[in-house]
């Protein structure tokens, strides 16, 4: 499904701002499986991300999506197979624009658009069933600007809309924290949701061990640019919270120590 | 009382004028300066071709496309080019000036027995014709020029209306709402914003078109101030119909570039000298921009100053 191999990205490339954000990853997704990234700050994972969505182009490397090489396309191309949610509630929706104007925009995602009505009437019942099924009642109000929603609305609509037309990978970045605690439930409720139900092929960035551990059925864990851990199948069900902890714990403590010593003494003790 | 007819009129034509501003300011959310050229490039046009004896209709259909060109190339700088959006703009309009004077030959062209959208509707009736109105005489012939005018923008106001309820316009508002979502979505932000600024000039230049065949000439310096002119339009019909809905934006730009061009020409009845017009103009956008924000800052202060 996404075939990741070897890729490298550096910003500022040359300035004393040089960030090495992706040193190399390989990673390889099958069809339907739902991957977790964690990492510490600054590890490279929402850059990950928005390396295989197109935000940027990679330095070297190349990235397969459904067997087509789209380490050149750029990201409304990719559109056409990539669905997005992202951390701020307020990058996934049109806030002047109406909900079903909104969801009348991802109807068409990766399409061409053309004169035709953007809200014929079937497309409006089609809509009102889909934001009732997902319980906000949200469905009355199809016809307020989504500005006027909450961010907990706004995300639980943005996930809606990246859902609209099955997306054969669907972009997680973090996308419930900026939410307080009870939407950032409702919005993971949901997801699981939608993924199971569409048997989405999903990459999902988090900093919550908790969603980290009880969902998806893997995990990989990136530090400075790298993926460190692949954790998968039965180990992946096993895992904790807790673990995860340890092991972050334990980027720390070799985190402490240079890059390169680091990994000499990993590559001697691990 | 013909003042009032020619002023709107006036009004009326330079709406389109003002709905290209809508289109580019508000819609694409762009600073387009483009459009004290194109308005210029749309007289001339219309004006040049007038007077080689083309078909009026056709003539002002040119200049429609001129001003889109216009656009166009304001659009490929700042997208293809990556130069920042005002002095694409200013680049654009600055090169149309000597273009203006190109295609006119001359800085000033009249148009005196040549035939022209607006003298068509006039030879429907004699030019002695009358209607009494209270001790008002009003020439039948006015009044059919502002039906015309009317009809003319009811036309093309439908059909931009109508283009904003696409799936192709719902995506161009979207550009201008939140760039990054509409290309997650697999929009082309640049290709959309070029679009919108052809669309938004063809606009400026078909109100040009009109205005030089109603004024009855065309003039390379007409498109001075015309930003701030369809700033002010578009500002007094946000305030005049209070919503944000395409429709109701459309609606209360024509009305705000009516009433715009009403209050001028009070003022200037009332006295005031015309040179210094320019001057109101930009005082009037200038307070109408900053009056919301003071308003309600002066609001926040009043009641914390009540509740201690």
């Amino acid at each position: 499904m996404l075939d990741i191999e070897h890729i490298k990205k550096t910003f500022h490339a040359g300035t004393p701002n040089e960030v090495r954000a992706l040193q190399g990853v390989d990673l390889k997704i099958d069809d339907g499986s739902f991957v977790i990234v964690i990492g510490t700050n600054g590890s490279g994972k929402s850059t990950l991300l928005n390396a295989v969505a197109g935000s940027f182009i990679v330095d070297s490397g190349r990235i397969r999506l459904k067997g087509e090489d789209v380490t050149d396309w750029p990201e409304h191309r990719r559109a056409k197979y990539i669905g997005r949610v992202f951390q701020n509630p307020f990058t996934g929706t049109a806030p002047s624009l109406t909900i079903a104007e909104n969801l009348a925009l991802a109807a068409h995602r990766g399409r061409t658009r053309g004169l035709g009505w953007a809200l014929s009437p079937s497309t409006k019942t089609e809509m009102y069933e889909r934001v009732r099924s997902m319980g906000l009642g949200l469905e009355n109000r199809l016809g307020n600007a989504i500005g006027s929603l909450s961010g907990g609305q706004r995300q639980s609509l943005t996930l809606l809309m990246a859902g609209l037309i099955k997306p054969d990978l669907l972009l997680l970045d973090e996308h419930t924290a900026a939410l307080d605690p009870k939407s950032a439930d409702q919005v993971i409720r949901l997801t699981e949701e939608v993924i199971r139900r569409d048997k989405l092929t999903t990459m999902m960035v988090t900093h919550s061990m908790q969603q980290a551990a009880h969902l998806g059925d893997r995990l990989i864990m990136m530090v400075r640019g790298r993926i460190l851990h692949d954790i998968q199948g039965a180990e992946k069900r096993r895992l904790t919270p807790e673990d995860l902890l340890d092991r972050f714990e334990q980027v720390r403590r070799s985190d402490l120590l240079d890059e390169t010593a680091a990994s000499m003494l990993e590559r001697q003790y691990v | 009382m013909m003042q009032l007819i020619g002023s709107v009129s006036v009004g009326l034509i330079l709406s389109l004028l003002a709905l290209g501003v809508l289109i580019s300011f508000r819609i694409l959310a762009f600073r387009d300066l483009t459009v004290e050229g194109s308005i210029a490039l749309g007289g001339a046009v219309a004006g040049t071709l007038l007077v080689s004896g083309w078909n009026p209709w056709l003539a002002t259909f040119i200049a429609f496309l001129a001003g889109a060109c216009a656009g166009t190339v304001t659009g490929i700088l700042t997208t293809r080019l990556q130069i920042n959006g005002l002095l694409a703009g200013i680049l654009v309009m600055t090169a149309l000036y000597s273009v203006n004077l190109r295609v006119m030959n001359r800085s000033n062209l009249p148009l005196f027995k040549e035939q022209t959208v607006v003298s068509m509707a006039q030879k429907a009736v004699s030019p002695d014709l009358k209607w009494t109105i209270g001790r008002w005489d009003i020439p039948v012939q006015e009044v059919l020029v502002v039906i015309l005018v009317l009809a003319i923008i009811g036309l093309i106001s439908g059909i931009m209306y109508a283009f904003f309820k696409t799936n192709l316009g719902l995506a161009m508002r979207a550009t201008g709402d939140n760039e990054q979502m509409i290309r997650a979505l697999g929009v082309e932000v640049g290709w959309m914003l070029t679009f919108g600024l052809a669309l938004s000039n063809g606009l400026v230049a078909l109100s040009g078109a009109l205005l030089v065949q109603y004024q009855g000439y065309a003039d390379v310096q007409m498109g001075l101030g015309m930003v701030v002119w369809g700033l002010a339009s578009v500002i007094i019909g946000e305030s005049l119909v209070n919503s944000r809905q395409i429709g109701m934006l459309v609606v209360g730009t024509i009305m705000g570039s009516i009433l715009f061009r009403l209050l001028v020409a009070i003022a200037l009845r009332w006295g005031l000298n015309p040179n210094d017009l320019k001057l109101v103009t930009a005082v009037f956008v200038l307070i109408a921009l900053v009056a919301p924000n003071a308003i309600d800052v002066a609001r926040r202060k009043l009641s914390t100053l009540g509740k201690a």
